[in-house]
C-alpha cells in the first residue's frame, strides 16, 4: 500500500484523479438516492405554494440573515413537540428554494409561529422587540414599515421559482404584483383574484395596518403567518410508506 | 510589483482589467436602483484601481531575467498583508455582533447595520478574508519551495489573489445591502460564485503548473493538502450553489434545490468547507511550517499518508451529522454520524504526527512563541476533532444541536486551530519573505500569542457553558410533567456568558491589531544584505525536458 503511494506521490495529474475520485463517493452515496427514493418526501395533495407577497416576505426573511438566530425545523424529540408543536416533515419545506431550516436557535423555532400570534404583535415586535419581550436581543427592524415594497419584479422571481421545479402557473406569474397589491387588502377586486388562484383559505388582510401603502413589513408578516400553514400533513397521524 | 511583471504580462492585464471594468459598467447599468447595481459599482472600481496602478507602472524596465533564479514571492507577501488587514477587520465586526447580543442597541437605525447581515460579514471576512488570503499565500510561498520550482509567470498567481479578493469584497458589500443567499457560508449570489470559479480555475491551473515544472521527483505532503483544497472546494462550491438567477440585471437566485435535498447539499457544503477550506488547507500550513521552524523532520511519513486519505474520503460522508432528528432520512443521519465518528482517526494522527514531530524539540516550543502558536493550533486540532466526532454522535447531538456548543465547537476550532496555525505560518514566514533576520520584536509575539491563547479559552468556555445550560433548560421538564422554562428563561441565563464571549473574542482581536504592528515594524527595518543560498529554485536544465515520472 504504501509502495503504491510511493509512486501516486509523483504524479501530479494521478493524484488530482484520486482526490477527486476517493473526495466524490461520499456525496453521491448521500445526496443522490434524496432524489430518487419516494418516501424521502411524503405527499401532501393540500401542500400550496407561496403568494407573491409570502414571497416576498421569505425573501426579506432572507435579506435580512434571521436565518441566523430562527430555525425552522422542529425535530423528532418530545420537548420539542410540546415547545413549537408537531415536528416538520420534508414536504413542508419542498418549495423552499432553498431551505431555511437554520442551524442556531439564539431565538426560538419559527416552523409553526403562524397564527400563533396577531399581526399587531408581530409589527410592534419586529418595531421594536422590547416593547413585547423585554429581554429580548433581537434587532429592531424599524426601517420595514418605512420601506415600501417593490412588486414589479414579482412576477420574474414566480418564473425563476417555476424554473426551479415550484407549479406556478402563468396566471399567478401574469397576476403576481396584483396578487402582492391584493393580498393586503381586503375586499377589492384584487383580493379576490389571490383567494382564486392560492385558495380561499389564503390570509387576506392588511398586516401592517397601514391601508394606504404597501410596506416590507406586509411582505414580512404574510410570511411569517403562513409558517407551518401551507399544509396540514404534519398535524394528521403519520402513514408509512408501505 | 508591476515592475515585476514583463511587457506581455502588463498588457495582459490591461485587457483584464478593462474586461472587467466593462463588465462592472454594464452591472451598474443593469441594476440601476437595485443594490445588484451597487455591486457593479464595486467591480467598476477595483477595475479602475487595478487598471490605474498596471499603468503608473506601465513603462518601468522589464524585470531582469535573473529573476527567474530566484522564487517569486510577492503575492506570498501582498497575500500576509491582507490576510491580517482581512483579520483585524473580520474579528472587528466578530466581536461587534457579540456585543449586540449583549445589548441590541448597541446598531444604528439601519439595515447594514443589523445583527443579521453583519454576522455573515463576520464569517466571511474571517473565513474566506483573513484564511483565504493566508491559504494563498502560504500555498505559492510552499509550493515553489517543496518543488524547487518558481511559479510560472507572474500574472496567474497576481490574477488568483486579487481576483479572490476581489470575491470577498463583493460578498461582503453584498450582505450589508442586503444580497444573500442564505446558504450558510455560502452567502454571495450567483454573479460572485461564477467569479470565485473563474479565479479557483486559475489558482488549480497555476498549482499544476508549477508542480509540473517540479525538481522534486515526489510531490511534498503539504501539497496534497494543498492541492485537495483547491479541488475539493471547487466541487463543494460549484454544486451547492447551483441557482438560477431572477434576471441577468438582479442579484436575487433561486437555489436549484429545496428542501430536503438543499439541507443535504448545503451541509455537504458546509460541513466540507470546514474540512477542506479550515482543515486540509491548514493541514497543509502545519505540514510544512511547523517541521521548518522546529527544525525537525515530520514524525511519520506513513501516518501522512494514512490521515490524508482518511480525511479526504471520510470528511464527505459526515454533512449530515448537522441534520440529527430532522426531517432528514435516519439512514442518512446514521452514515453521518458513523462517519463523524471514524474521523476521530485520520484526525488525531494528524495532531498525533505534528505534536511527535516537536519531540527534540520541545525547548523551542518553551522558548520561541511562534513555534508555540503552532504547538498549540495542533493542540486545539486534536481537541476540537475530538469535540465534533462526540457532537455528530445523535445522543450528544440532541443537546447540543442549536445552541452556542456549536458556536463554540466553531471556535475552538476557528481561534484555536486555524487562525493559531496562521499566526505561527506568518510569523515564520514575514522574516523569510522579507529577508530580514526575525521579526521586529520577539516580546510582541509572545503578547499576541497570550492574547489570543487568552482569548480562545475565554471564548469556548462561556460558550460551552452557554451551550449546555441552553440544551438543558430546553428540555427540563417540571414535576407536573410540563416544560420548565420559557425560551426567554433560557435567553436571560446567557447574558453573563454573551459578556465573558465579547470580552473573549476582544483579546483576540488586540492580539491580531498587536500582530499588525509588529508585521509592520519587521518590513520597516532594512533587509539582510544576502539571500540564503538555500532559498533558490533549482538553476533551469539547459533543456526543457519533463522529470522521471511526469
Amino acid at each position: 500500500m504504501f509502495g503504491l503511494h510511493y509512486r501516486l506521490e509523483r504524479k501530479a495529474i494521478g493524484l488530482v484523479l484520486a482526490i477527486v475520485g476517493v473526495a466524490s463517493i461520499g456525496g453521491i452515496v448521500e445526496i443522490a438516492p434524496l432524489f430518487t427514493i419516494h418516501q424521502t418526501v411524503e405527499d401532501a395533495p393540500d401542500m400550496r405554494v407561496y403568494t407573491p407577497l409570502e414571497l416576498a416576505g421569505r425573501n426579506i426573511y432572507i435579506r435580512e440573515g434571521c436565518y441566523a438566530c430562527h430555525s425552522q425545523m422542529i425535530r423528532t424529540l418530545r420537548d420539542e413537540v410540546e415547545r413549537y408543536g408537531p415536528y416538520s416533515l420534508a414536504v413542508e419545506s419542498k418549495y423552499d428554494h432553498p431551505m431555511l431550516w437554520g442551524s442556531k436557535r439564539t431565538g426560538p423555532d419559527l416552523a409553526r409561529i403562524g397564527g400563533k400570534y396577531s399581526d399587531e404583535w408581530q409589527v410592534a415586535h419586529l418595531h421594536n422587540p422590547r416593547e413585547v419581550v423585554p429581554e429580548s436581543v433581537m434587532p429592531a427592524y424599524g426601517w420595514l414599515l418605512r420601506t415600501t415594497l417593490r412588486t414589479s419584479d414579482l412576477g420574474a422571481n414566480l418564473e425563476a421559482m417555476r424554473a426551479v421545479g415550484v407549479p406556478y402557473t402563468d396566471e399567478m406569474i401574469a397576476n403576481a404584483a396584483a396578487d402582492a397589491d391584493g393580498q393586503a387588502a381586503p375586499d377589492t377586486p384584487a383580493a379576490a383574484g389571490v383567494a382564486e388562484r392560492y385558495g380561499a383559505a389564503t390570509t387576506i388582510r392588511i398586516f401592517d395596518g397601514n391601508a394606504r401603502e404597501l410596506t416590507e413589513m406586509d411582505a414580512l408578516v404574510a410570511y411569517l403567518q403562513i409558517l407551518g400553514r401551507l399544509t396540514d400533513a404534519a398535524h394528521k397521524p403519520v402513514a408509512l410508506g408501505e | 510589483m508591476i515592475g515585476q511583471l514583463t511587457k506581455t504580462e502588463r498588457h495582459l492585464a490591461l485587457i483584464i482589467l478593462s474586461a472587467l471594468a466593462l463588465v462592472g459598467l454594464t452591472m451598474t447599468a443593469a441594476g440601476r436602483g437595485d443594490p445588484f447595481g451597487m455591486q457593479g459599482a464595486v467591480v467598476l472600481l477595483a477595475a479602475i484601481a487595478g487598471l490605474f496602478c498596471v499603468i503608473s507602472g506601465l513603462s518601468d524596465p522589464e524585470p531582469a531575467e535573473d529573476r527567474l533564479e530566484r522564487y517569486y514571492d510577492d503575492p506570498s507577501k501582498i497575500g500576509i498583508l491582507l490576510a491580517m488587514v482581512w483579520a483585524v477587520f473580520g474579528l472587528f465586526v466578530g466581536d461587534w455582533v457579540a456585543w449586540l447580543l449583549v445589548d441590541p442597541d448597541l446598531t444604528f437605525d439601519a439595515g447594514w447595520s443589523s445583527f443579521g447581515r453583519l454576522r455573515p460579514v463576520h464569517t466571511t471576512g474571517v473565513i474566506f478574508g483573513f484564511g483565504g488570503n493566508a491559504l494563498i499565500a502560504t500555498s505559492f510561498y510552499v509550493l515553489q519551495r517543496t518543488s524547487r520550482a518558481r511559479l510560472p509567470g507572474q500574472l496567474g498567481p497576481m490574477f488568483v489573489l486579487f481576483g479572490y479578493n476581489l470575491f470577498c469584497l463583493l460578498a461582503v458589500s453584498g450582505y450589508m445591502m442586503g444580497i444573500t443567499q442564505s446558504k450558510e457560508y455560502a452567502e454571495p449570489e450567483w454573479y460572485a460564485d461564477v467569479w470565485l470559479v473563474i479565479v479557483w480555475v486559475t489558482y488549480f491551473i497555476v498549482y499544476l503548473r508549477v508542480l509540473a515544472r517540479r525538481k522534486e521527483p515526489h510531490i511534498y505532503v503539504a501539497n496534497w493538502y494543498y492541492m485537495a483544497f483547491i479541488l475539493v472546494v471547487a466541487m463543494l462550491h460549484i454544486v451547492n450553489n447551483l441557482a438560477v438567477p431572477v434576471s441577468i440585471g438582479g442579484a436575487k437566485s433561486y437555489s436549484l434545490f429545496a428542501g430536503v435535498q438543499d439541507a443535504m447539499t448545503e451541509w455537504w457544503y458546509g460541513h466540507n468547507a470546514v474540512a477542506f477550506f479550515l482543515t486540509a488547507g491548514f493541514l497543509g500550513m502545519m505540514y510544512y511550517y511547523l517541521p521548518k521552524r522546529a527544525g525537525r523532520p515530520i514524525f511519520s511519513y506513513r501516518v501522512s499518508i494514512i490521515s490524508f486519505w482518511g480525511i479526504t474520503f471520510m470528511y464527505m460522508w459526515a454533512g449530515s451529522h448537522h441534520l440529527h432528528y430532522t426531517a432528514l432520512p435516519q439512514w442518512v443521519q446514521t452514515l453521518g454520524m458513523t462517519f463523524s465518528v471514524m474521523l476521530l482517526v485520520p484526525s488525531w494522527a494528524s495532531a498525533g504526527n505534528a505534536l511527535l514531530t516537536l519531540n527534540g524539540a520541545w525547548h523551542k516550543v518553551r522558548d520561541d512563541a511562534t513555534l508555540r502558536f503552532m504547538m498549540v493550533a495542533a493542540v486545539f486540532y486534536g481537541l476540537s476533532t475530538f469535540e465534533g466526532s462526540f457532537m455528530a454522535i445523535r445522543a450528544v447531538n440532541s443537546l447540543s444541536h442549536y445552541t452556542d456548543w456549536t458556536v463554540g465547537h466553531v471556535h475552538a476550532g476557528a481561534l484555536g486551530w486555524v487562525a493559531m496555525i496562521t499566526f505561527g505560518s506568518i510569523y515564520a514566514s514575514v522574516p523569510w519573505l522579507w529577508k530580514r533576520e526575525a521579526m521586529y520584536s520577539a516580546r510582541l509575539v509572545e503578547v499576541h500569542f497570550w492574547l489570543a491563547l487568552a482569548g480562545t479559552l475565554i471564548y469556548v468556555f462561556a460558550m460551552w457553558n452557554s451551550g449546555i445550560i441552553q440544551g438543558l433548560m430546553w428540555r427540563t421538564y417540571n414535576d407536573s410533567g410540563t416544560l420548565a422554562y420559557s425560551f426567554v428563561d433560557s435567553l436571560v441565563a446567557m447574558h453573563p456568558y454573551y459578556v465573558a464571549r465579547a470580552i473573549g473574542g476582544l483579546l483576540f482581536l488586540i492580539g491580531a491589531v498587536v500582530g499588525c504592528y509588529n508585521i509592520w515594524m519587521t518590513i520597516r527595518v532594512a533587509p539582510q544584505e544576502r539571500v540564503p543560498a538555500a532559498d533558490q529554485p533549482e538553476p533551469a536544465p539547459a533543456r526543457a525536458a519533463l522529470q522521471p515520472g511526469e
